[in-house]
């Protein structure tokens, strides 16, 4: 099909024929169609074939530490219940009253006894279960209690406590869903001793105005980090630390790192580290002091599963995106980031940060600074990504006449696939149009 | 005249007063430099996340935790055209109300404000970033400084206010 601009009449001039996303492995091109930014009807669409379809992340289990404690998200469009009940087993419970639909649980975050419906009253256990009725001697005989507690979401498991919901009662079991990305998620949890990763206090919830696809893109483009970086890069030279790629190396970054498909539109990125790693790779920016403690943090991971295994964790940044909306950036910090689409072009993101149970003060204090040097909505660098996707979302007003996206970056390379190519991005656009496609 | 033995004491609500308004009016017109001048050689600069708004920040994820070496790089940061959040740069405007002194201890004096920050960017509605300041001030060779500066919002996330990319 031709690229042009054909005239108007709207949809480049052919109608609703155009692709929403284009590969040629023949003349090595890829493109994405800038509809699918703009597209009411493409969202509404999305959220049937993908979010509805897809095991969308909930919650961990260390933000529901004992019984009765809960928290309330928006998963999926829909208001949950993440808790633990007071039998200790952790639960997505869909918060809409049974009776006439209210929600059940108002605050953000707590320990409840019960789930009390400020409506008519109505009272349910953490389990769900409904508890109480009052008047209930006035329901017919049909009317059976014992079937009207919350319903829970339709699917709901958990991976090394990342706990994930479907919405699709059929959907293959999360495990399998997984695939390839459980590797990487292993990679995060063998930083704990135990095994046990906790989010870490304090959440971080802002608005991107831009298309929830750009995110999943931007945080696992390694392309965009020299330009729209620029100020972090020159913060972490200032700190003593080499951000220089070696002469004649080709390379953008000071790294030569790796785009991987980890299989059903999950990706990462796997990179030598350069920038510091709290577990376990010490740099100038932690400050002298804190060498014999990176060290020691590193002894412990090589005495616990061997020096290749511990290099691995410790040598190696990793952005892993997980299919849809689920990102873990394992860098100077382990941050977990969940972004919900509200529309076409806005989307909430909520993301916090992830540390070993075992962690010291000093260790704690250390990782939520490096996460502040780099992420979030005051960081050094997260501002930049969103004026970067909201630029791009102002450009998409013109779509009609600049319609295509191009992600053709390393295709027709006989090597590997590097961090700054473009093939790990293709992985997740092929996978969400095989989605939306098998819905059409 | 005698000097009084604790500088601190003497301070007054107009005299802090004076010193949020000019604060405000070097932010407000981006003189970066001068406004680094009135911190202390170990200020910090905190803003807590908006569920954990009396969170320590060093067991709970901030928005913003600085040291000083960190404040003078986010200046630098905010200094250079490639500070794409802030190119051009947003044109604020501070209200700071309701001063008040809520302690004196030794050389330092604790202080509460409340604020409104309006953030205009061309082609964008205005965010408006609501809350109260929480600092510690210093009087040093006579001169009040920054010791601590901790700006508290009330909403109960950043949401439409998006990034907080300036010094709130």
């Amino acid at each position: 099909m031709n690229d042009q601009y054909t005239g108007p009449g709207g949809r480049n001039g052919n109608g609703r024929s155009l692709p929403l996303v284009r590969e040629s492995r023949e003349n090595l091109s890829f493109s994405v169609n800038r509809e699918v930014f703009v597209s009411r009807e493409i969202f509404e669409r999305e959220q049937r074939a993908v979010f509805d379809r897809c095991w969308v992340y909930v919650g961990h289990a260390s933000e529901v530490r004992n019984p009765g404690d809960y928290k309330t998200r928006h998963i999926a469009g829909r208001p949950v219940i993440f808790c633990r009940d007071r039998d200790g087993q952790v639960r997505g419970l869909i918060n809409a009253c049974r009776h006439r639909g209210s929600i059940v649980c108002r605050e953000r975050e707590g320990n409840a006894r019960n789930f009390y419906c400020m409506y008519h009253g109505w009272t349910y256990n953490t389990d769900g279960t409904l508890r109480n009725v009052p008047g209930e001697e006035s329901y017919p005989a049909s009317f059976d209690k014992s079937a009207m507690g919350l319903m829970g979401v339709p699917r709901f498991e958990s991976y090394k406590d990342f706990y994930f919901a479907n919405f699709n009662r059929d959907a293959d079991d999360l495990e399998t869903y997984l695939a390839g990305a459980k590797a990487y998620i292993d990679l995060v949890v063998e930083q704990s001793p135990s095994g046990r990763m906790e989010i870490i206090s304090g959440v971080q919830e802002y608005d991107i105005k831009a298309n929830w696809k750009l995110l999943v893109e931007n945080s696992v483009d390694d392309y965009h980090l020299v330009a729209t970086h620029a100020t972090w890069l020159n913060y972490m030279r200032n700190s003593g630390v080499n951000m220089t790629p070696p002469k004649g190396s080709g390379l953008l970054l000071p790294t030569k790192g790796l785009g991987k498909d980890l299989g059903n539109g999950h990706l990462t990125t796997d990179n030598p580290n350069y920038r510091g790693r709290p577990v376990a790779r010490w740099i100038s920016v932690y400050g002298e002091d804190a060498k014999a403690d990176i060290d020691a943090i590193k002894a412990e991971l090589v005495a616990r599963l061997g020096e290749a295994r511990a290099a691995r964790i410790a040598d190696t940044n990793r952005n892993l995106a997980i299919f849809p909306n689920l990102v873990i950036n394992d860098g100077s910090s382990v941050t977990v980031r969940n972004f919900t689409p509200v529309g076409p072009d806005l989307m909430h993101v909520t993301a916090w940060a992830l540390g070993p149970v075992e962690e010291t003060e000093a260790q704690r204090a250390r990782r939520l600074h490096a996460f502040l040097t780099f992420y979030g909505p005051g960081g050094f660098a997260t501002p930049d990504d969103v004026a970067a996707l909201e630029n791009a979302q102002a450009g998409y007003a013109s779509w009609r006449e600049v319609p295509w996206n191009d992600l053709s970056r390393g295709m027709g390379k006989n090597d590997e696939q590097t961090n700054t190519d473009e093939e790990h991005l293709r992985v997740f656009w092929r996978r969400w149009s095989e989605l939306m496609e098998a819905r059409a | 005249m005698n000097k009084p033995l604790d500088e601190a004491a003497t301070i007054s609500r107009a005299e802090v007063e004076d010193f949020l308004f000019r604060e405000a009016d070097l932010l407000d017109n981006w003189r970066l430099d001068d406004w680094l001048g009135l911190m202390t050689d170990d200020a910090a600069y905190y803003v807590p996340p908006n569920d954990k708004p009396d969170g320590d920040h060093r067991f709970t994820l901030f928005t913003i935790a600085d040291d000083i070496v960190r404040l003078r790089e986010r200046v630098i940061r905010l200094k250079d055209p490639n500070c794409h959040a802030e190119y051009p740069p947003s044109r604020t405007r501070r209200l700071i109300t309701n001063v008040r002194i809520t302690g004196v201890e030794g050389d330092t004096i604790a202080i509460a404000a409340n604020f409104v920050v309006y953030r205009y960017r061309r082609g964008e509605p205005v965010r408006e970033f609501v809350g109260h300041y929480r600092h510690k001030l210093r009087r040093i060779g006579g001169v009040l400084k920054i010791a601590e500066r901790r700006a508290t919002l009330d909403a109960h996330e950043l949401g439409a206010m998006g990034s907080v990319s300036f010094i709130l």
